[in-house]
């Protein structure tokens, strides 16, 4: 993986203020994004996972500026996305696309859905009328639905034929990066996994780039090629997909993946289950934001933020049960130079 | 139902999903708001005293041989017979005759007032909830202004700065009415500014004015639609209000609310002069309030009781 990222993110942060007092004083902040840093490579899928309000859903919006990043770089193709001009970020657009987890919500009721569709060509300047129509019908094949469908509303739809308009909405454009932003979790467990395989196809029909925010292991294993964990607005892993499932390194990711239900009753296995709840994070707690839950806590982790460093190979984590293991492998691969 | 039609996708596999459960024909938001207020008896009635009313303001010279300002077309104060139908007043005009070109001025009012607050209200209240801030500040704050007065004193202070005539009533009914109308459209377009369906037209690469127009405006109608057809009652009895205290219509136009005013002193010994315009005016009011709320219904089904 030595070729240049498609997408870098570097220390992006996102603090929502939380406003009290007579004067509506800003008083502290909801620290939903707390310094993430990952990159994205052309044509792999980057699955971002977390339980709720872990900030994944913050990361892949502010990634695409709907929701303004507070601090932070986003490298599109080597450029900063956040410091583009209104109208450039609207024509930047074309190149990153975003599936939303709703299909209910994210589909105008007042709409057809030819509308729907093709009212990204229309703002992007692609196309006659009459070609626009086409890709139009041309997309919904792709995803699945007969071109037919394409004068009716999206209340006349299902829950997975309304997520497949919501694809070929992304799609019709022919995006290069698609934020996915759990797309089948407001879906019924029998559509998810048709829903699925439909975008994998799409990805590799179309040499797609995806970062796909879901917060069901099972499904961000099945699609990704590398995944990224996160908690409490950090990204506390970062790994191959087979090495994460493999070796998790993080103390949470192994409570996280210890928490897959097994299939085979017979298979026993150990479960880390974690005390308390996850801290708010308006009032993060020091050092480690894992700390409190932590199996393996130790004094160092009250008060010193871990770096988020590569401790194997392609395999990132932010934790300080591994310092130790990184200085010995550092001296065994570096040439000591320094003292 | 659509079996043979789901073949067509290239990637194999997914397309089965539910496709038989798409429902067959039934279109647009608006056929089936149209089919729900078919079944509201109540606004069929009132659709059909104004359809009434209508057709007697457009057909008015046809219903009758009088014209509406000539003096003694009969006898004065004359009472209803064959010759006229709803009797005379103190000069001798026909009131039949005032009374069906009466419509073609209320209707007016009703149609330019509300139209005027409609599309002056509605802007206001677009700018006012899309972009918030210190804009929705400004605008909210003169909303408030104009609607701590009660309204008719208002449009008598303005009709008294502007002058007493028809046009200038109609302005100032036009004026009062614009925080109605605005009000209702800024808290609309905040609940709608939040919804996915916004958020992705701007993922789309949407500009503002773009969102605004097809995305935001469109959902917002159904309560603004409600709003008018109510709101042209309110302003055809505002006009009369201002015709009956001499600051609208001024005589001799057959207007309802002056024609009251003209009339009252013979209310006992003459009571067919102030009945059928009062009548006329309550008519005509009833049947918007009928309307609209039926609209409301099937617009809205959620507020049903």
């Amino acid at each position: 993986m030595s070729q240049q990222p498609l997408l870098q993110v570097k220390n992006l942060k996102k603090f929502f203020p939380i406003k009290g007092g007579v004067f509506g004083r800003r008083i502290g902040d909801v620290q939903a994004v707390n310094d993430v840093s990952f990159d994205v490579y052309e044509k792999e899928v980057l699955g971002i996972v977390g339980e709720s309000g872990c900030g994944k859903s913050t990361t892949g919006k502010s990634i695409l500026r709907l929701i303004e990043p507070t601090a932070g770089e986003v490298l599109f193709e080597g450029k900063d996305v956040t410091s583009l001009s209104q109208e450039e970020m609207r024509k930047m657009r074309r190149d990153m696309q975003i599936i939303f987890q709703d299909p209910y919500a994210s589909l105008n009721p007042r709409h057809k859905i030819e509308k729907i569709l093709g009212e990204p060509l229309i703002v992007h300047g692609i196309g006659t009328k009459e070609e626009r129509r086409k890709k139009v019908e041309e997309i919904l094949e792709i995803v699945g639905l007969p071109p037919e469908h394409a004068s009716r509303y999206p209340h006349q739809f299902s829950g997975g034929q309304r997520q497949r308009i919501g694809i070929a909405r992304a799609l019709i454009v022919r995006p290069k990066l698609i934020i996915c932003d759990e797309p089948v979790s407001a879906l019924d467990v029998s559509i998810q996994a048709q829903v699925l395989n439909l975008m994998e196809d799409l990805q590799e029909q179309f040499g797609l780039t995806y970062v796909f925010i879901a917060h069901d292991l099972s499904v961000v294993k099945h699609i990704s090629d590398r995944i990224g964990v996160m908690y409490l607005g950090k990204m506390v892993e970062l790994a191959d997909k087979d090495d994460l499932y493999a070796e998790p390194l993080h103390p949470y990711t192994q409570s996280l993946l210890s928490a897959v239900p097994e299939p085979d009753p017979d298979l026993k296995k150990e479960r880390i289950i974690l005390e308390g709840d996850v801290p708010s994070p308006a009032d993060p707690p020091s050092g480690c934001p894992f700390h409190t839950r932590c199996p393996h806590v130790m004094e160092e982790c009250r008060s010193v933020v871990p770096e988020f460093r590569e401790i194997r190979a392609n395999h990132f984590a932010a934790c300080h049960l591994y310092k130790e293991e990184r200085t010995r492998q550092s001296a065994e691969t570096t040439i000591e130079h320094q003292s | 139902m659509e079996q043979a039609k789901k073949q067509k996708s290239p990637i194999p596999g997914p397309e089965q999903d539910e496709a038989g459960t798409v429902l067959p024909a039934p279109a647009s938001p608006w056929k089936v708001a149209y089919k729900e207020l078919k079944k509201n008896k109540l606004a069929l009635v009132g659709l059909f005293i104004i359809a009434f009313f209508i057709l007697t303001a457009i057909f008015a010279p046809l219903l009758t041989s009088y014209q509406p300002q000539s003096i003694n077309a009969g006898p004065r104060l004359q009472s209803p017979n064959a010759d006229h139908w709803f009797g005379t007043d103190d000069l001798g005009r026909d009131i039949f005759t005032r009374i069906v070109y009466g419509a073609r001025i209320s209707l007016m009012v009703g149609f330019f007032a509300v139209t005027g607050a409609l599309f002056f209200g509605s802007l206001l209240g677009i700018v006012a909830g899309y972009f918030g801030r210190w804009i929705d500040m400004i605008i909210s704050r003169i909303f408030d202004i104009m609607l701590a007065f009660p309204s008719i004193l208002l449009a008598i202070a303005i009709v008294a700065i502007l002058g007493p005539s028809l046009q200038n009533a109609l302005i100032a009914i036009a004026i009062i009415n614009i925080p109605i109308f605005g009000r209702l459209v800024r808290s609309k377009v905040i609940s709608i500014r939040e919804e996915e369906y916004i958020l992705a037209a701007k993922a789309q690469g949407m500009k503002s004015g773009r969102i605004l127009i097809h995305h935001v405006l469109p959902n917002s109608t159904a309560p603004i639609i409600v709003q008018a057809t109510l709101g042209f009652g309110t302003a055809i009895l505002e006009a009369a209000a201002l015709g009956f205290l001499g600051l609208g219509a001024q005589p001799p136009t057959p207007e309802w609310g002056s024609m009251l005013s003209d009339a009252r002193q013979y209310i006992q010994s003459a009571p067919w002069t102030v009945l059928f315009p009062g009548l006329s005016i309550m008519l005509v009011v009833l049947g918007f309030n009928m309307i609209g709320d039926g609209l409301r219904d099937a617009l809205d089904p959620k507020m049903k009781t």
